[in-house]
């Protein structure tokens, strides 16, 4: 449990840094804006239009990709920790799950889903 | 032992930890890579202005950096107006505190030994007295899931940079590094499966403990002699979660001006900088502990060196020196990946994006599960 | 008050405040940044209850991985902080509501039998190392391989899903 309040200890004393740096600027820095000072940086031009566009489908599809590969991930590691103690069984039992997401991998190649044009 | 006695020790670890350790490397020699190192392989002089009062001597740039630092708390911190204000405050921290939170598993030695230490089958035994948590600031039992899980959780600062500067650039830049960095983290994880079926924990500092011990009596059993294309594999993925060249195109001055800190001065931008330079390190501290023995030097156990099969140190030491060595060890291979980062980083050319995604999921993820099946494999066989 | 009962309460709380946020803010992202806080709040009761896997799991999977899809489809999506009418109640939501206040009722009784005297409160003895990743290791192996296994469908499942959804824009 000690273990625990460790992280929780660097937590806090995380918090308090972030809070610090920050507010060290925000009491010595100036504050005088302006109307041009205010405006988002468009290589100098005059921004025009909504920053908040619509993006691409495939920003999901990588999202979603890489939840399925982390809850596998998240699957192998306690296996891989034991896999000693279990020879040729573990073995087989970690190859099946192991080639079925490659079935979806292959798939999902197949499919270009992982193409970025 | 106190609780309060032991709270302080903890306190007292971290504020070694990440303010001795983390943050003074972490600027001073990141800034020393990106802008003294860069100078040299491109054949410029760099910083060299900035003078130390008294010191006639630029010191290699250090007093530009402090200088640097100093700057950024007088300017002013501005919002732009379209901005969603609050996310904009609060995205730097975002950003800093994972970077600050994963240095909580990193062991610096071997549990401290508060009676004899000494040497059975390559690992350090304790005589007439108990291991005690001195080195690490939390001893996790699944401290490599620790790291995992704190990483993935870094994802946010620069997505939420990016969203409420609500400008074009700035959100170009946050969802690139945040596609960027998720795509990454697959290959983070696979990599080190095969090296988790030989070490068979997740412990940090067992980790290092294993990585004691000697194939055919001589050589020792790091990371890097057992898997090494998984230390290619982890090195490369770390060093896109850092988002540093050649993986920097979430910031690729060139395309994206700055991405997703493009509308971030004063000391929010620094704070945003800080944390890619302390999580820099902390690649450097995690590949050297998992692939590069950690706190190990080669031979050197609990009471002095061992040459061959003996049971009597051949140079005994004292306990205090065996530390000092250990702690010198971690943090020499730690400047050492940083150094090498830094190599790699004005070595080769930015990426294109399609590129990186590319070398993430049809290269390096299947080369991951390779290696975790060939590991696997090998490992049956062998035992 | 021991101090465990201290950090459940700072927890407790803690979670079930950015719930609420979740629940009460107009700007959809900041919805999703308090359920990624309420998850590192629920972490942190699993890790009161030796659950350590899961505590770990629970920030790995869930704040990192299935949040930042939500954070991506909001961007996607691109919501403006001001697109939303003021809400009124439809009888989709009077049933949800109605439902919701069932399943609290039914969670408060349950909760509230085992403090009531007449049931103990329950304090097994945990086996050494109970919730590590050994453990569970452990456990997918031996009496839940085929669970372990039909995660691999599930997973190959959500795959095919998503590329048969995303393809038709490709």
């Amino acid at each position: 449990m000690i273990d625990y309040v460790a992280i929780l200890m660097l937590g806090l004393v995380g918090v308090a840094m972030c809070a610090t740096v920050v507010a060290l600027s925000v009491l010595f820095g100036p504050r005088n804006p302006s109307r041009w000072k205010g405006t988002a940086y468009e290589s100098g031009s005059e921004p025009f239009g909504d920053a908040r566009i619509r993006l691409d489908v495939k920003y999901y599809m990588i999202a979603i990709s890489f939840i399925m590969f982390d809850v596998e991930a998240v699957f192998l590691l306690p296996w891989a920790v034991v896999a000693k103690d279990y020879g040729a069984y573990g073995f087989v039992v970690a190859m099946v799950f192991v080639t079925i997401l490659v079935v979806g991998l292959v798939y999902e190649w197949q499919k270009g889903g992982l193409e970025w044009d | 032992m106190d609780l309060v006695w032991e709270l302080l020790i903890i306190l007292l670890k971290i504020v070694v930890v990440v303010l001795l350790f983390a943050f003074p490397i972490g600027s001073l020699m990141t800034l020393l890579g990106d802008r003294k190192q860069s100078s040299l392989i491109q054949n410029r002089i760099g910083p060299n202005r900035a003078r130390l009062p008294g010191i006639n001597h630029p010191l290699v740039g250090i007093p530009h950096f402090l200088a640097d630092g100093l700057k950024m708390i007088f300017k002013e911190d501005i919002i732009p107006r379209q901005a969603n204000r609050f996310w904009h405050t609060l995205a730097p921290a975002i950003s800093l505190f994972p970077a600050i939170a994963l240095w909580a598993v990193i062991p610096f030695s071997d549990h401290y030994c508060t009676g004899t230490a000494t040497m059975v089958d390559y690992r350090d035994v304790c005589v007439d007295g108990a291991f005690y948590n001195l080195f690490s600031i939390s001893n996790l039992e699944a401290g490599l899931l620790y790291v995992f899980a704190i990483s993935a959780v870094s994802v946010y600062g620069a997505a939420i940079a990016g969203w409420a500067s609500n400008s074009k650039f700035s959100l170009l830049g946050g969802l690139r590094s945040s596609a960027q960095m998720i795509s990454y983290e697959v290959t983070m994880g696979l990599s080190l499966a095969g090296i988790l079926i030989i070490y068979g924990t997740l412990n940090l500092n067992e980790m290092v403990v294993v990585q004691g011990q000697l194939l055919w009596d001589w050589l020792p059993m790091w990371g890097i002699v057992v898997q090494p294309l998984a230390f290619f594999l982890f090195l490369a993925a770390m060093m896109a979660e850092t988002k540093r060249a050649p993986f920097d195109v979430p910031e690729g001055e060139s395309e994206i001006v700055a991405g997703y800190f493009t509308e971030f001065s004063s000391m929010k931008f620094a704070v945003i900088q800080l944390s890619e330079y302390v999580a820099t390190v902390f690649v450097g501290s995690l590949v050297s502990t998992v692939f590069l023995g950690g706190w190990q030097v080669p031979w050197l156990y609990g009471d002095g060196f061992y040459f061959g099969n003996t049971d009597e140190p051949s140079i005994p030491l004292p306990y205090w020196l065996v530390i000092v060595l250990r702690v010198g060890s971690f943090s020499i291979k730690t400047l050492f990946i940083l150094w090498l980062q830094f190599m790699l980083r004005w070595t080769l050319p930015r990426f294109r994006y399609d590129q990186i995604m590319t070398l993430g999921w049809k290269i390096l993820l299947p080369l991951s599960l390779a290696n975790l099946v060939i590991t696997a494999f090998v490992v049956l066989v062998l035992l | 008050m021991g101090a465990e009962t201290i950090f459940f309460f700072l927890f407790g709380g803690g979670a079930i405040l950015s719930t609420l946020g979740v629940l009460l803010s107009r700007n959809p992202i900041n919805s999703a940044i308090s359920l990624v806080v309420s998850f590192f709040f629920l972490a942190g009761i699993y890790a009161m209850l030796s659950a350590h896997l899961n505590a770990i799991m629970q920030i790995m999977v869930y704040a990192g991985a299935i949040m930042v899809l939500f954070v991506f489809v909001l961007m996607l999506l691109n919501f403006g902080d001001e697109e939303h009418e003021k809400p009124r109640l439809n009888p989709t939501q009077i049933i949800s509501l109605l439902v919701g206040a069932a399943l609290l009722i039914a969670m408060f009784s349950a909760a509230t039998a085992f403090v009531d005297g007449s049931r103990q409160v329950f304090h097994p003895s945990m086996p050494p190392g109970f919730g590590g990743v050994e453990a569970i290791g452990h456990a997918l192996l031996t009496s839940y391989v085929l669970p372990f296994e039909m995660a691999a469908v599930l997973l190959l499942v959500g795959i095919v899903g998503a590329v048969v959804v995303a393809k038709r824009r490709f």
